[in-house]
């Protein structure tokens, strides 16, 4: 074995302990039975996973997240899916205008689409927190609903639907028989990948954040300031353990990564 | 409605957007007539289908079906099938569900649906096929499934695009058979869109050549193969000597010439490789190339009047390249031109 041909293994060794490596410590320091964040973890117990089931905030926080990926991801495809395919079957005039635009949110920085929301939304209308969480993530999962179902939509012939509609459907009919269910890999997917980003998103949660309303990264974040224990760490875990499952349960059953 | 119009098309044009793709297209079909539409990409061929099925809006005229006006009939409420090139099968469907779709939609449940798409599945002899997804069938199958498709429907006229386009040779051979069989049991009136000549003359009752958005001529294959009454038409199915007429006297690039023989009064003749004599005649020629094609024998000629394309039988001594002939372009085997273009 040369030193050349040892190169590129070692390399990919390294970049996968970099990726791997943080997420590692972080599941290993939730079964510290220590009481501070460290590591390597003092002892093993199941305590700090116990807590974070214990603790109040979590709990609200946790279900303002759920709503959020949820209510969001919905609302995005409820808008993007009619998006998508305007985009893919018509020529209309400024459509790349149109897809540029919607993607801009996966260019522009959170911090700045929270900043901009704040400021230009939410203080001189007035609106609620909730409500304009709810706006933010349904625009920052947009991008990703039209992306991944125009994917799936331009791998499907457009003459199907005048194929069902010579056999005597509407064309509004033709799309919930024949387009629906052949873009439904493509729908599941855009709702995962939109759950997932939604659920771990947290520069425009942190400035829609207000009494009592918060998103669990950002709640996440509040606590650890204040409490330096290992809670946050089996929260971290139980969070990316479900985040990996939904990913491989998604894979497994609808080939995700075709349309990502 | 008389029996000569069961589909007519009335000055018919199309458009897209300001570009106009067919102009005042007159048309009569009969009923259970079967009818090409021939004509190079571009000609409006596909567009006039279009317009039949109801898939594109007229500008100006009328479709007529069956007595009724249904130029403004929306395509779900014309009982106007068409098969597609691509065949555009439900590909989340099985074969089974693909038949039953129409049906369905036509509020067709239990045991008469099953009746009607199982015999619209083993006319095309793909009963065993019910529960397989479009995807595991072959082309020829999958083509198959959409004829049945349209079929159980029971259209008044059946379109078909590019039938036998994405086929092989064989398949080609029995999808025609089939075809024709489905319109000869069914009595249906079917419109096939063609670029192959060989294709049309080989399955129409009629074939309509289509050139620019209209009709160039409307004739049997016969009419077609050996009347071409314009040199578009003469050019596209193999007449590959065409020359305009003037004063009898035949135009070309050398000035005019007399020809052998008495011109007929028309803008143009014709002649196909086969008719040109070789050997004897009032023309000379040097041979540039030579191909042979098993029974015959082609020559490309040299003229002062331009390149003659000139073929005989094969059994004739051959010619080598350079050598000069003496060749004729006897008028009275010429197709008549009335149009030249």
């Amino acid at each position: 074995m040369t030193l050349r041909s040892l190169f590129i293994p070692i390399t990919l060794l390294l970049v996968i302990a970099f990726l791997i490596g943080p997420f590692l410590i972080i599941v290993a320091a939730s079964f510290s039975a220590g009481e501070t964040l460290a590591f390597p973890p003092q002892g093993f117990s199941l305590r700090w996973i116990a807590k974070v089931f214990t603790v109040e905030s979590f709990r609200a926080s946790f279900g303002m997240s759920l709503f959020l990926a949820i209510g969001g991801t919905a609302a995005a495809l409820i808008l993007g899916i009619p998006a998508s395919y305007a985009l893919s079957r018509y020529k209309l005039p400024g459509a790349e205008i149109v897809r540029t635009i919607v993607s801009a949110p996966i260019i522009v920085p959170g911090i700045i689409v929270g900043l901009a929301l704040l400021r230009y939304i939410v203080v001189p209308f007035q609106v609620g927190i909730t409500l304009a969480l709810f706006l933010a993530h349904t625009a920052l999962v947009l991008p990703y609903a039209v992306r991944v179902v125009s994917a799936s939509l331009d791998n499907l012939r457009s003459d199907i639907e005048e194929a069902a509609v010579l056999l005597g459907s509407s064309r509004l009919g033709a799309f919930f028989r024949v387009v629906m269910p052949n873009i439904r890999g493509g729908i599941m997917s855009a709702f995962i990948l939109g759950f997932v980003t939604s659920f771990n998103q947290v520069p425009v949660s942190l400035f829609l954040s207000g009494p009592g309303v918060r998103t669990l990264p950002v709640d996440m974040i509040a606590y650890m300031e204040i409490v330096f224990d290992p809670s946050v760490a089996a929260l971290s875990s139980l969070l990316a353990f479900l985040s990996i499952g939904i990913v491989f349960i998604a894979e497994r059953f609808l080939g995700f990564s075709r349309y990502v | 409605m008389s029996d000569a119009s069961y589909l007519s098309l009335e000055k018919l044009t199309l458009a897209y957007g300001d570009s106009v793709a067919v102009a005042n297209l007159d048309l009569n079909i009969r009923k259970g007539e079967l009818i090409a539409l021939l004509g190079p990409s571009g000609c409006g061929k596909t567009t006039t289908m279009r317009a039949i099925a109801g898939l594109l809006a007229v500008k100006s005229g009328h479709v007529r079906l069956d007595g009724a006006d249904i130029t403004r009939v929306p395509a779900n409420k014309r009982a106007v099938g068409l098969m597609f090139q691509s065949y555009a099968l439900f590909p989340h469907l099985s074969v089974y569900e693909n038949v039953a779709f129409g049906l369905k939609l036509k509020g067709m449940r239990g045991p008469e649906l099953e009746t009607k798409v199982e015999s619209g599945l083993k006319s095309v002899g793909l009963s065993t096929f019910a529960n397989r997804k479009p995807a595991e069938l072959s082309g020829g199958q999958q083509q198959r499934v959409a004829l049945a498709r349209s079929m159980v429907m029971e259209p008044k006229v059946l379109l078909l695009d590019e039938p036998l386009s994405n086929l092989d040779a064989r398949l080609r051979l029995e999808m025609r058979t089939e075809l024709q069989r489905v319109q000869k049991e069914t009595g249906v009136t079917m419109i096939f869109v063609t670029h192959d000549q060989a294709e049309a003359l080989a399955l129409a009752d009629r074939i309509v050549v289509m050139k620019s958005g209209k009709i160039e001529q409307i004739g049997s294959p016969e009419d077609i193969y050996n009347r071409p009454t314009s040199s578009f038409v003469a050019d596209f199915v193999g007449f590959e000597n065409i020359f305009p007429l003037e004063n009898g006297k035949m135009k070309t690039s050398a000035g005019l010439i007399d020809l052998s023989g008495k011109p007929p009064s028309a803008a143009g003749l014709a002649w196909r490789p086969r008719m040109v004599t070789l050997g004897t005649g009032p023309f000379q020629g040097t041979v540039r190339g030579t191909s042979f094609a098993g029974d015959s024998r082609e020559y490309l000629l040299d003229s002062s009047f331009g390149p003659i394309k000139a073929e005989v039988e094969a059994s004739q001594p051959a010619h080598a390249l350079g050598d000069a002939l003496a060749f004729d372009l006897p008028a009275e085997k010429a197709a008549p031109l009335s149009r030249f273009v």
